[in-house]
Protein backbone atom coordinates (compact mmCIF):
# COMPACT_ATOMS: atom_id res chain seq x y z
CA UNK A 1 0.00 0.00 0.00
CA UNK A 2 2.99 2.13 0.52
CA UNK A 3 4.09 1.68 -2.96
CA UNK A 4 0.87 2.82 -3.80
CA UNK A 5 0.57 6.20 -2.21
CA UNK A 6 4.54 6.41 -3.10
CA UNK A 7 3.03 6.29 -6.65
CA UNK A 8 0.07 8.54 -5.97
CA UNK A 9 2.19 11.28 -4.52
CA UNK A 10 4.80 11.00 -7.33
CA UNK A 11 1.74 11.11 -10.08
CA UNK A 12 0.68 14.18 -8.46
CA UNK A 13 3.97 15.67 -8.13
CA UNK A 14 4.51 14.98 -11.38
CA UNK A 15 7.65 12.89 -10.09
CA UNK A 16 8.48 10.57 -13.39
CA UNK A 17 10.65 10.18 -15.60
CA UNK A 18 10.48 11.25 -19.54
CA UNK A 19 11.48 7.30 -20.10
CA UNK A 20 8.20 6.19 -17.58
CA UNK A 21 5.87 8.50 -19.62
CA UNK A 22 7.36 7.20 -23.15
CA UNK A 23 6.34 3.71 -21.72
CA UNK A 24 2.98 5.12 -20.25
CA UNK A 25 2.24 6.08 -23.35
CA UNK A 26 2.88 3.49 -25.50
CA UNK A 27 0.86 1.05 -22.78
CA UNK A 28 -2.04 2.98 -23.72
CA UNK A 29 -2.11 2.69 -27.28
CA UNK A 30 -2.08 -1.38 -26.97
CA UNK A 31 -6.28 -1.94 -27.19
CA UNK A 32 -7.17 -4.97 -24.66
CA UNK A 33 -7.89 -8.36 -26.47
CA UNK A 34 -5.49 -7.96 -29.67
CA UNK A 35 -2.48 -9.89 -30.24
CA UNK A 36 0.79 -8.01 -29.93
CA UNK A 37 4.05 -9.17 -31.49
CA UNK A 38 6.61 -7.93 -28.97
CA UNK A 39 10.33 -7.30 -29.02
CA UNK A 40 12.86 -7.04 -26.01
CA UNK A 41 13.46 -3.65 -24.15
CA UNK A 42 10.92 -1.17 -24.57
CA UNK A 43 8.13 -2.51 -26.41
CA UNK A 44 8.28 -5.12 -23.58
CA UNK A 45 7.86 -2.92 -21.11
CA UNK A 46 4.99 -1.16 -22.28
CA UNK A 47 3.14 -4.30 -23.22
CA UNK A 48 3.16 -5.83 -19.84
CA UNK A 49 2.68 -2.29 -18.84
CA UNK A 50 -1.10 -2.72 -20.62
CA UNK A 51 -1.44 -6.30 -19.64
CA UNK A 52 -1.69 -5.40 -15.90
CA UNK A 53 -3.57 -1.99 -16.28
CA UNK A 54 -6.04 -1.45 -19.34
CA UNK A 55 -5.32 -4.40 -20.88
CA UNK A 56 -5.62 -7.81 -19.15
CA UNK A 57 -6.50 -9.57 -22.30
CA UNK A 58 -3.52 -8.30 -24.60
CA UNK A 59 -2.05 -11.43 -26.12
CA UNK A 60 1.72 -10.81 -25.95
CA UNK A 61 3.74 -13.14 -28.60
CA UNK A 62 7.29 -13.02 -28.58
CA UNK A 63 9.43 -14.11 -31.36
CA UNK A 64 10.76 -17.03 -29.63
CA UNK A 65 7.35 -18.74 -30.35
CA UNK A 66 5.63 -17.89 -27.00
CA UNK A 67 2.26 -17.15 -27.61
CA UNK A 68 -0.15 -16.00 -25.09
CA UNK A 69 2.82 -15.08 -22.99
CA UNK A 70 2.32 -13.88 -18.93
CA UNK A 71 5.43 -12.97 -17.39
CA UNK A 72 5.66 -11.84 -13.82
CA UNK A 73 8.41 -9.53 -14.21
CA UNK A 74 10.33 -8.56 -17.52
CA UNK A 75 12.58 -10.51 -19.22
CA UNK A 76 16.14 -9.75 -20.11
CA UNK A 77 16.19 -12.08 -22.94
CA UNK A 78 12.97 -12.99 -26.14
CA UNK A 79 13.31 -16.56 -24.89
CA UNK A 80 13.43 -16.71 -21.19
CA UNK A 81 12.05 -19.36 -19.50
CA UNK A 82 9.34 -17.30 -17.83
CA UNK A 83 7.75 -16.99 -21.63
CA UNK A 84 7.34 -20.89 -22.09
CA UNK A 85 6.32 -20.97 -18.68
CA UNK A 86 3.35 -19.11 -18.80
CA UNK A 87 2.34 -18.93 -22.56
CA UNK A 88 -0.89 -20.25 -23.99
CA UNK A 89 1.33 -22.00 -26.74
CA UNK A 90 4.89 -22.49 -27.53
CA UNK A 91 5.64 -23.07 -31.07
CA UNK A 92 9.02 -23.26 -33.06
CA UNK A 93 10.25 -20.40 -34.59
CA UNK A 94 9.41 -21.30 -37.80
CA UNK A 95 5.77 -21.16 -37.29
CA UNK A 96 5.37 -18.43 -35.02
CA UNK A 97 6.56 -16.74 -38.62
CA UNK A 98 5.09 -18.98 -40.80
CA UNK A 99 1.52 -19.29 -39.24
CA UNK A 100 1.36 -16.27 -36.74
CA UNK A 101 2.86 -13.76 -38.05
CA UNK A 102 2.43 -13.99 -41.91
CA UNK A 103 -1.10 -14.31 -42.64
CA UNK A 104 -1.74 -11.55 -40.38
CA UNK A 105 -3.01 -12.59 -37.52
CA UNK A 106 -1.39 -10.21 -35.28
CA UNK A 107 -2.68 -6.79 -34.96
CA UNK A 108 -0.07 -4.92 -33.34
CA UNK A 109 3.84 -4.98 -34.29
CA UNK A 110 6.00 -3.27 -31.83
CA UNK A 111 9.45 -2.44 -32.97
CA UNK A 112 12.69 -0.34 -31.38
CA UNK A 113 15.18 1.35 -33.91
CA UNK A 114 18.90 2.39 -33.71
CA UNK A 115 17.68 5.27 -37.04
CA UNK A 116 14.14 5.96 -37.85
CA UNK A 117 13.25 8.00 -41.15
CA UNK A 118 10.92 10.99 -41.95
CA UNK A 119 8.75 8.27 -43.74
CA UNK A 120 8.85 5.33 -40.72
CA UNK A 121 11.72 3.40 -42.12
CA UNK A 122 13.96 1.76 -39.86
CA UNK A 123 17.32 0.88 -39.13
CA UNK A 124 19.18 -1.68 -37.31
CA UNK A 125 21.81 -3.01 -39.28
CA UNK A 126 24.81 -0.86 -39.51
CA UNK A 127 25.48 3.04 -39.19
CA UNK A 128 27.82 4.85 -41.81
CA UNK A 129 26.97 4.45 -45.45
CA UNK A 130 29.08 1.23 -46.26
CA UNK A 131 27.17 -1.96 -45.31
CA UNK A 132 30.51 -3.48 -46.01
CA UNK A 133 32.77 -1.54 -44.00
CA UNK A 134 30.41 0.06 -41.28
CA UNK A 135 30.83 2.76 -38.63
CA UNK A 136 28.87 1.04 -36.20
CA UNK A 137 27.51 -2.87 -36.88
CA UNK A 138 24.22 -3.12 -34.72
CA UNK A 139 22.63 -6.66 -33.95
CA UNK A 140 21.00 -6.81 -37.43
CA UNK A 141 17.40 -7.19 -38.39
CA UNK A 142 16.09 -10.46 -36.37
CA UNK A 143 12.25 -10.40 -36.73
CA UNK A 144 11.72 -6.39 -37.24
CA UNK A 145 11.54 -6.55 -41.46
CA UNK A 146 8.66 -9.27 -41.55
CA UNK A 147 6.79 -7.78 -38.28
CA UNK A 148 7.04 -4.04 -40.25
CA UNK A 149 5.15 -5.56 -43.64
CA UNK A 150 2.58 -8.40 -41.99
CA UNK A 151 1.13 -7.31 -38.74
CA UNK A 152 -2.17 -5.13 -39.48
CA UNK A 153 0.10 -1.79 -37.84
CA UNK A 154 2.82 -1.07 -36.38
CA UNK A 155 4.02 1.22 -33.34
CA UNK A 156 7.47 2.25 -32.95
CA UNK A 157 8.93 3.17 -29.12
CA UNK A 158 12.44 5.08 -29.13
CA UNK A 159 14.16 8.21 -27.52
CA UNK A 160 14.25 11.04 -29.64
CA UNK A 161 17.48 12.56 -30.71
CA UNK A 162 19.26 13.80 -34.01
CA UNK A 163 21.12 11.18 -34.02
CA UNK A 164 18.53 8.76 -34.25
CA UNK A 165 15.75 10.39 -36.37
CA UNK A 166 17.44 11.08 -39.73
CA UNK A 167 16.36 12.43 -43.08
CA UNK A 168 17.72 8.86 -44.72
CA UNK A 169 18.33 5.68 -42.49
CA UNK A 170 21.64 4.41 -43.55
CA UNK A 171 20.29 1.24 -44.19
CA UNK A 172 16.67 -0.05 -44.58
CA UNK A 173 16.08 -2.70 -42.02
CA UNK A 174 12.59 -2.22 -41.86
CA UNK A 175 9.95 -0.60 -44.42
CA UNK A 176 8.45 2.25 -43.14
CA UNK A 177 6.86 4.22 -45.87
CA UNK A 178 9.46 4.40 -47.97
CA UNK A 179 9.80 7.34 -50.08
CA UNK A 180 5.93 8.26 -49.68
CA UNK A 181 2.25 7.22 -50.26
CA UNK A 182 1.68 4.49 -52.13
CA UNK A 183 4.89 2.70 -52.15
CA UNK A 184 3.90 -0.21 -49.22
CA UNK A 185 0.84 -1.06 -51.93
CA UNK A 186 3.35 -1.00 -54.90
CA UNK A 187 5.41 -3.60 -53.23
CA UNK A 188 2.31 -5.62 -51.72
CA UNK A 189 2.90 -4.92 -48.36
CA UNK A 190 -0.30 -6.09 -46.52
CA UNK A 191 -0.12 -4.11 -43.15
CA UNK A 192 -0.85 -0.47 -42.65
CA UNK A 193 2.52 0.38 -41.13
CA UNK A 194 4.11 2.64 -38.80
CA UNK A 195 1.08 4.09 -37.01
CA UNK A 196 2.25 5.60 -34.31
CA UNK A 197 5.43 6.72 -33.22
CA UNK A 198 5.88 7.35 -29.56
CA UNK A 199 9.19 8.69 -28.13
CA UNK A 200 10.41 10.02 -24.42
CA UNK A 201 8.97 13.99 -26.28
CA UNK A 202 5.67 13.20 -27.65
CA UNK A 203 4.12 10.95 -30.60
CA UNK A 204 4.69 11.22 -34.15
CA UNK A 205 2.02 10.38 -36.75
CA UNK A 206 2.08 9.53 -40.77
CA UNK A 207 0.54 12.32 -42.31
CA UNK A 208 -2.85 10.87 -44.05
CA UNK A 209 -1.36 12.63 -47.31
CA UNK A 210 2.46 12.91 -47.29
CA UNK A 211 3.02 10.25 -45.18
CA UNK A 212 5.96 12.27 -43.05
CA UNK A 213 6.21 11.28 -39.04
CA UNK A 214 4.41 14.52 -38.20
CA UNK A 215 4.20 15.97 -34.46
CA UNK A 216 1.18 15.62 -33.00
CA UNK A 217 1.15 15.25 -29.27
CA UNK A 218 3.59 16.34 -26.63
CA UNK A 219 4.26 14.90 -23.17
CA UNK A 220 3.91 16.92 -19.87
CA UNK A 221 6.57 19.80 -19.82
CA UNK A 222 8.05 19.06 -23.22
CA UNK A 223 7.67 22.16 -25.73
CA UNK A 224 7.19 22.05 -29.76
CA UNK A 225 11.26 23.33 -29.92
CA UNK A 226 12.45 20.56 -28.23
CA UNK A 227 11.11 17.89 -30.28
CA UNK A 228 12.43 19.95 -33.62
CA UNK A 229 15.70 19.76 -32.26
CA UNK A 230 15.38 16.34 -31.45
CA UNK A 231 14.80 15.83 -34.65
CA UNK A 232 17.69 15.23 -38.02
CA UNK A 233 14.86 16.68 -40.31
CA UNK A 234 12.85 19.60 -40.59
CA UNK A 235 10.15 18.28 -38.55
CA UNK A 236 6.29 18.50 -39.23
CA UNK A 237 4.04 19.84 -36.91
CA UNK A 238 0.50 19.49 -36.37
CA UNK A 239 -2.26 22.26 -36.22
CA UNK A 240 -3.79 21.11 -33.17
CA UNK A 241 -1.19 19.31 -31.21
CA UNK A 242 -2.61 17.36 -28.37
CA UNK A 243 -1.34 16.75 -24.64
CA UNK A 244 -0.41 13.49 -23.43
CA UNK A 245 -2.30 13.16 -20.04
CA UNK A 246 0.07 12.43 -17.14
CA UNK A 247 0.73 8.38 -15.47
CA UNK A 248 -1.80 7.89 -13.22
CA UNK A 249 -1.11 6.79 -9.99
CA UNK A 250 -1.87 3.09 -11.19
CA UNK A 251 0.21 3.50 -14.20
CA UNK A 252 3.04 4.87 -12.19
CA UNK A 253 2.60 1.97 -9.58
CA UNK A 254 2.47 -0.84 -12.14
CA UNK A 255 5.01 0.09 -13.85
CA UNK A 256 7.45 0.45 -10.83
CA UNK A 257 6.08 -2.48 -9.08
CA UNK A 258 7.03 -4.53 -12.90
CA UNK A 259 10.65 -3.01 -12.98
CA UNK A 260 11.12 -3.66 -9.37
CA UNK A 261 10.42 -7.56 -9.86
CA UNK A 262 12.49 -7.21 -12.63
CA UNK A 263 15.05 -6.29 -10.27
CA UNK A 264 14.62 -8.90 -7.94
CA UNK A 265 15.74 -11.47 -10.82
CA UNK A 266 18.57 -13.34 -10.17
CA UNK B 1 21.21 -44.94 -34.85
CA UNK B 2 23.28 -42.07 -32.75
CA UNK B 3 26.45 -43.01 -30.94
CA UNK B 4 26.90 -41.95 -27.64
CA UNK B 5 30.04 -40.79 -26.92
CA UNK B 6 32.03 -38.01 -25.44
CA UNK B 7 31.88 -34.71 -26.83
CA UNK B 8 35.63 -34.21 -27.56
CA UNK B 9 35.53 -37.55 -29.68
CA UNK B 10 31.72 -36.30 -31.62
CA UNK B 11 33.54 -33.00 -32.27
CA UNK B 12 36.84 -34.96 -33.70
CA UNK B 13 34.72 -37.32 -35.47
CA UNK B 14 31.61 -34.52 -36.85
CA UNK B 15 33.23 -31.52 -37.06
CA UNK B 16 36.20 -30.33 -39.72
CA UNK B 17 38.01 -27.50 -40.79
CA UNK B 18 36.20 -25.40 -43.37
CA UNK B 19 32.62 -26.95 -42.80
CA UNK B 20 29.12 -25.17 -42.65
CA UNK B 21 27.92 -25.85 -38.78
CA UNK B 22 25.27 -24.31 -37.45
CA UNK B 23 24.99 -24.37 -33.11
CA UNK B 24 20.88 -23.69 -32.70
CA UNK B 25 19.11 -22.37 -29.49
CA UNK B 26 17.04 -19.89 -29.30
CA UNK B 27 17.85 -18.14 -25.88
CA UNK B 28 17.40 -21.95 -24.55
CA UNK B 29 19.19 -25.13 -25.07
CA UNK B 30 22.23 -23.11 -26.05
CA UNK B 31 25.20 -25.23 -27.24
CA UNK B 32 28.00 -23.54 -25.59
CA UNK B 33 29.95 -26.67 -24.34
CA UNK B 34 30.21 -27.55 -28.01
CA UNK B 35 31.03 -24.24 -29.12
CA UNK B 36 33.59 -24.06 -26.61
CA UNK B 37 35.20 -27.47 -27.23
CA UNK B 38 35.26 -26.74 -31.25
CA UNK B 39 37.56 -23.84 -29.70
CA UNK B 40 39.77 -25.97 -27.71
CA UNK B 41 40.20 -28.32 -30.87
CA UNK B 42 41.29 -25.55 -32.37
CA UNK B 43 38.75 -25.71 -35.53
CA UNK B 44 39.83 -23.07 -38.76
CA UNK B 45 37.63 -21.53 -41.12
CA UNK B 46 34.51 -22.89 -40.32
CA UNK B 47 31.11 -20.88 -41.54
CA UNK B 48 28.89 -20.68 -38.74
CA UNK B 49 24.99 -20.17 -39.26
CA UNK B 50 22.74 -19.32 -36.66
CA UNK B 51 19.43 -17.18 -36.40
CA UNK B 52 20.87 -15.14 -33.35
CA UNK B 53 24.73 -15.71 -32.64
CA UNK B 54 25.29 -14.76 -29.13
CA UNK B 55 28.36 -14.97 -26.74
CA UNK B 56 29.43 -18.55 -27.83
CA UNK B 57 29.22 -17.29 -31.44
CA UNK B 58 31.31 -14.34 -29.96
CA UNK B 59 33.92 -16.85 -28.41
CA UNK B 60 34.07 -18.76 -31.58
CA UNK B 61 34.67 -16.12 -33.54
CA UNK B 62 36.87 -14.33 -31.23
CA UNK B 63 39.06 -17.72 -31.11
CA UNK B 64 39.31 -17.46 -34.71
CA UNK B 65 37.25 -20.46 -35.88
CA UNK B 66 35.26 -18.45 -37.98
CA UNK B 67 35.31 -17.02 -41.77
CA UNK B 68 31.97 -16.62 -42.32
CA UNK B 69 28.90 -15.92 -40.34
CA UNK B 70 25.01 -16.04 -41.37
CA UNK B 71 22.66 -14.68 -39.21
CA UNK B 72 19.83 -12.79 -38.68
CA UNK B 73 20.47 -10.80 -35.26
CA UNK B 74 23.68 -10.84 -33.58
CA UNK B 75 23.85 -9.40 -29.94
CA UNK B 76 24.11 -9.98 -26.26
CA UNK B 77 20.39 -10.15 -25.43
CA UNK B 78 19.35 -7.53 -23.14
CA UNK B 79 22.91 -6.41 -22.67
CA UNK B 80 24.08 -5.02 -25.79
CA UNK B 81 26.38 -5.63 -28.79
CA UNK B 82 29.25 -8.42 -29.48
CA UNK B 83 32.34 -6.81 -29.55
CA UNK B 84 34.14 -9.83 -30.49
CA UNK B 85 32.01 -10.25 -33.99
CA UNK B 86 32.15 -6.36 -34.40
CA UNK B 87 36.33 -6.50 -34.32
CA UNK B 88 35.95 -9.09 -36.55
CA UNK B 89 33.34 -7.58 -38.72
CA UNK B 90 34.67 -3.95 -38.27
CA UNK B 91 38.47 -4.85 -37.82
CA UNK B 92 39.31 -7.89 -39.09
CA UNK B 93 40.69 -9.34 -35.55
CA UNK B 94 41.69 -11.69 -35.04
CA UNK B 95 40.71 -13.19 -38.68
CA UNK B 96 38.28 -11.25 -41.32
CA UNK B 97 34.63 -12.27 -40.61
CA UNK B 98 32.31 -12.57 -43.65
CA UNK B 99 28.67 -11.92 -42.55
CA UNK B 100 25.65 -12.91 -44.68
CA UNK B 101 22.70 -10.92 -43.06
CA UNK B 102 19.34 -12.28 -43.26
CA UNK B 103 16.19 -12.03 -41.30
CA UNK B 104 14.77 -14.00 -38.90
CA UNK B 105 11.78 -15.01 -40.96
CA UNK B 106 14.08 -16.37 -43.64
CA UNK B 107 16.48 -17.68 -41.55
CA UNK B 108 14.11 -20.13 -40.23
CA UNK B 109 12.59 -20.74 -44.26
CA UNK B 110 16.34 -21.55 -45.26
CA UNK B 111 16.46 -24.13 -42.09
CA UNK B 112 13.20 -25.54 -43.24
CA UNK B 113 13.80 -26.01 -46.67
CA UNK B 114 17.39 -27.88 -45.70
CA UNK B 115 14.85 -29.86 -43.65
CA UNK B 116 12.38 -31.16 -45.91
CA UNK B 117 15.14 -31.53 -48.86
CA UNK B 118 14.16 -28.61 -51.28
CA UNK B 119 16.28 -26.01 -53.10
CA UNK B 120 14.44 -22.71 -51.85
CA UNK B 121 11.88 -21.82 -49.52
CA UNK B 122 8.86 -19.07 -50.18
CA UNK B 123 7.70 -16.02 -47.87
CA UNK B 124 6.53 -12.67 -47.75
CA UNK B 125 9.41 -11.37 -46.53
CA UNK B 126 12.48 -8.90 -47.21
CA UNK B 127 10.06 -6.64 -49.44
CA UNK B 128 11.34 -2.83 -49.59
CA UNK B 129 14.25 -3.74 -47.40
CA UNK B 130 18.41 -3.28 -48.51
CA UNK B 131 19.02 -6.62 -46.82
CA UNK B 132 17.99 -8.11 -50.40
CA UNK B 133 20.75 -5.95 -52.04
CA UNK B 134 23.44 -7.54 -49.84
CA UNK B 135 22.26 -10.96 -49.75
CA UNK B 136 23.03 -13.15 -52.97
CA UNK B 137 20.32 -16.08 -50.88
CA UNK B 138 17.19 -13.53 -51.25
CA UNK B 139 15.47 -12.96 -54.41
CA UNK B 140 12.29 -12.64 -56.03
CA UNK B 141 10.14 -15.67 -57.28
CA UNK B 142 6.90 -15.79 -59.25
CA UNK B 143 3.96 -17.90 -57.49
CA UNK B 144 2.74 -20.00 -61.16
CA UNK B 145 -1.19 -20.22 -59.37
CA UNK B 146 -1.53 -16.92 -58.78
CA UNK B 147 0.84 -14.55 -60.48
CA UNK B 148 2.64 -13.12 -57.17
CA UNK B 149 6.06 -12.15 -56.58
CA UNK B 150 6.88 -13.44 -53.68
CA UNK B 151 10.53 -14.02 -51.85
CA UNK B 152 12.59 -16.72 -52.13
CA UNK B 153 15.38 -17.85 -49.53
CA UNK B 154 18.02 -20.89 -50.38
CA UNK B 155 18.28 -23.46 -48.34
CA UNK B 156 21.11 -23.81 -45.52
CA UNK B 157 23.25 -26.48 -46.52
CA UNK B 158 24.62 -28.07 -43.41
CA UNK B 159 27.66 -30.22 -42.78
CA UNK B 160 26.67 -30.16 -39.20
CA UNK B 161 23.77 -29.16 -37.42
CA UNK B 162 24.61 -28.98 -33.27
CA UNK B 163 21.92 -28.68 -30.47
CA UNK B 164 21.55 -29.53 -26.57
CA UNK B 165 18.44 -30.96 -25.17
CA UNK B 166 17.52 -32.08 -21.99
CA UNK B 167 17.52 -35.75 -22.21
CA UNK B 168 18.82 -38.57 -24.47
CA UNK B 169 17.70 -42.71 -23.48
CA UNK B 170 20.70 -44.79 -23.91
CA UNK B 171 19.47 -45.50 -27.52
CA UNK B 172 20.07 -42.28 -28.42
CA UNK B 173 16.70 -40.95 -28.47
CA UNK B 174 16.66 -37.46 -28.41
CA UNK B 175 13.91 -34.95 -26.25
CA UNK B 176 13.70 -31.60 -25.73
CA UNK B 177 10.82 -29.14 -24.77
CA UNK B 178 9.96 -25.67 -23.77
CA UNK B 179 11.19 -22.99 -25.89
CA UNK B 180 12.32 -24.84 -29.63
CA UNK B 181 13.38 -22.66 -31.91
CA UNK B 182 14.74 -24.03 -35.04
CA UNK B 183 16.66 -27.22 -33.32
CA UNK B 184 14.62 -30.27 -35.43
CA UNK B 185 15.36 -28.24 -38.18
CA UNK B 186 18.90 -27.65 -37.59
CA UNK B 187 19.41 -31.41 -36.99
CA UNK B 188 17.08 -32.82 -39.73
CA UNK B 189 18.64 -30.17 -42.46
CA UNK B 190 22.23 -31.22 -41.60
CA UNK B 191 24.71 -34.09 -43.75
CA UNK B 192 25.87 -35.01 -39.65
CA UNK B 193 24.64 -33.75 -36.23
CA UNK B 194 25.40 -33.74 -32.59
CA UNK B 195 22.75 -33.12 -30.00
CA UNK B 196 24.90 -33.05 -26.33
CA UNK B 197 22.22 -33.63 -23.55
CA UNK B 198 21.85 -32.80 -19.69
CA UNK B 199 21.39 -36.22 -18.83
CA UNK B 200 20.80 -39.86 -20.50
CA UNK B 201 18.17 -41.79 -18.82
CA UNK B 202 16.90 -45.54 -19.24
CA UNK B 203 13.82 -44.66 -20.37
CA UNK B 204 12.29 -40.79 -22.07
CA UNK B 205 9.67 -39.79 -19.81
CA UNK B 206 6.54 -37.79 -21.56
CA UNK B 207 6.54 -34.19 -21.43
CA UNK B 208 3.95 -31.75 -22.37
CA UNK B 209 5.09 -30.02 -25.74
CA UNK B 210 7.99 -32.51 -25.62
CA UNK B 211 9.79 -32.93 -29.14
CA UNK B 212 11.76 -36.41 -29.89
CA UNK B 213 13.83 -36.82 -32.41
CA UNK B 214 14.50 -40.13 -32.89
CA UNK B 215 18.16 -41.56 -32.67
CA UNK B 216 18.69 -42.86 -36.55
CA UNK B 217 18.11 -38.94 -37.38
CA UNK B 218 21.11 -37.91 -35.27
CA UNK B 219 24.50 -38.63 -35.82
CA UNK B 220 26.11 -38.17 -31.97
CA UNK B 221 24.80 -38.03 -28.89
CA UNK B 222 27.06 -36.83 -25.69
CA UNK B 223 26.25 -36.30 -22.29
CA UNK B 224 27.33 -32.70 -21.26
CA UNK B 225 25.73 -31.64 -17.56
CA UNK B 226 25.31 -27.84 -17.66
CA UNK B 227 26.40 -28.14 -21.58
CA UNK B 228 23.80 -24.93 -22.05
CA UNK B 229 25.26 -22.79 -19.80
CA UNK B 230 24.92 -19.76 -19.11
CA UNK B 231 21.62 -19.77 -21.31
CA UNK B 232 19.17 -22.47 -19.97
CA UNK B 233 17.65 -25.47 -19.91
CA UNK B 234 13.90 -25.55 -18.99
CA UNK B 235 13.05 -28.29 -15.72
CA UNK B 236 16.85 -28.41 -15.18
CA UNK B 237 18.51 -25.01 -14.64
CA UNK B 238 17.94 -21.32 -14.79
CA UNK B 239 19.09 -18.38 -17.30
CA UNK B 240 22.94 -17.30 -16.12
CA UNK B 241 21.81 -13.39 -16.57
CA UNK B 242 25.17 -12.29 -14.68
CA UNK B 243 27.32 -14.17 -16.74
CA UNK B 244 25.68 -12.46 -19.86
CA UNK B 245 26.42 -9.10 -18.65
CA UNK B 246 29.72 -10.02 -17.24
CA UNK B 247 30.20 -11.33 -20.73
CA UNK B 248 30.73 -7.57 -22.03
CA UNK B 249 33.43 -6.14 -20.44
CA UNK B 250 35.47 -9.40 -21.44
CA UNK B 251 34.22 -9.12 -25.23
CA UNK B 252 35.06 -5.30 -25.03
CA UNK B 253 38.64 -5.50 -24.44
CA UNK B 254 41.15 -7.49 -26.97
CA UNK B 255 43.40 -8.45 -23.86
CA UNK B 256 40.98 -9.52 -21.69
CA UNK B 257 39.27 -12.15 -24.31
CA UNK B 258 42.16 -13.39 -25.06
CA UNK B 259 43.18 -13.82 -20.89
CA UNK B 260 39.52 -15.59 -20.88
CA UNK B 261 40.46 -17.53 -23.46
CA UNK B 262 43.40 -19.06 -22.64
CA UNK B 263 42.61 -19.55 -18.92
CA UNK B 264 38.22 -20.24 -19.33
CA UNK B 265 38.52 -22.24 -22.53
CA UNK B 266 42.08 -23.70 -23.67
CA UNK B 267 43.39 -24.79 -20.27
CA UNK B 268 40.14 -26.57 -19.36
CA UNK B 269 39.81 -30.09 -21.00
CA UNK B 270 35.75 -30.91 -22.19
CA UNK B 271 33.40 -31.61 -19.56
CA UNK B 272 33.16 -35.62 -20.87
Amino acid sequence: MSGQQTAAQAARRGDWTADEMMSVAAARALRDGTACFVGIGLPSTAANLARRTHAPSLVLVYESGTIGAKPGWLPLSIGDGVLAETADAVVGVPEVFNYWLQPGRIQTGFLGAAQIDRFGNINTTVIGPDYRNPAVRLPGAGGAPEIAASCREVIVIVRQSRRTFVERVDFVTSFGYGGGPGDRERLGLRGSGPVLVITDLGVLEPDPGTCELTLTRLHPGVEVERAREATGWDLAVSSQVEASPPPTATELDTLRALEGATRRQP
Amino acid sequence: MAEVVSLREAVAELVHDGDTVALEGFTHLIPVAAGQEIIRQGRRGLTLVRLTPDIVYDQMIGAGCARKLVFSWGGNPGVGSLHRFRDAVQNGWPVPLEIEEHSHAGMANRYVAAASGLPFAVLRGYVGTDLVAHTPTIRPITCPFTGEVLTAVQALDLDVGIVHAQRADREGNVQLWGITGVQKEAVLGARRSLATVEEVVDQLQPKPGAMVLPSWTVSCVAEVPGGAHPSYAQGYYERDNDYYRAWDPISRDRDAFTEWLSTQVLASKAAT
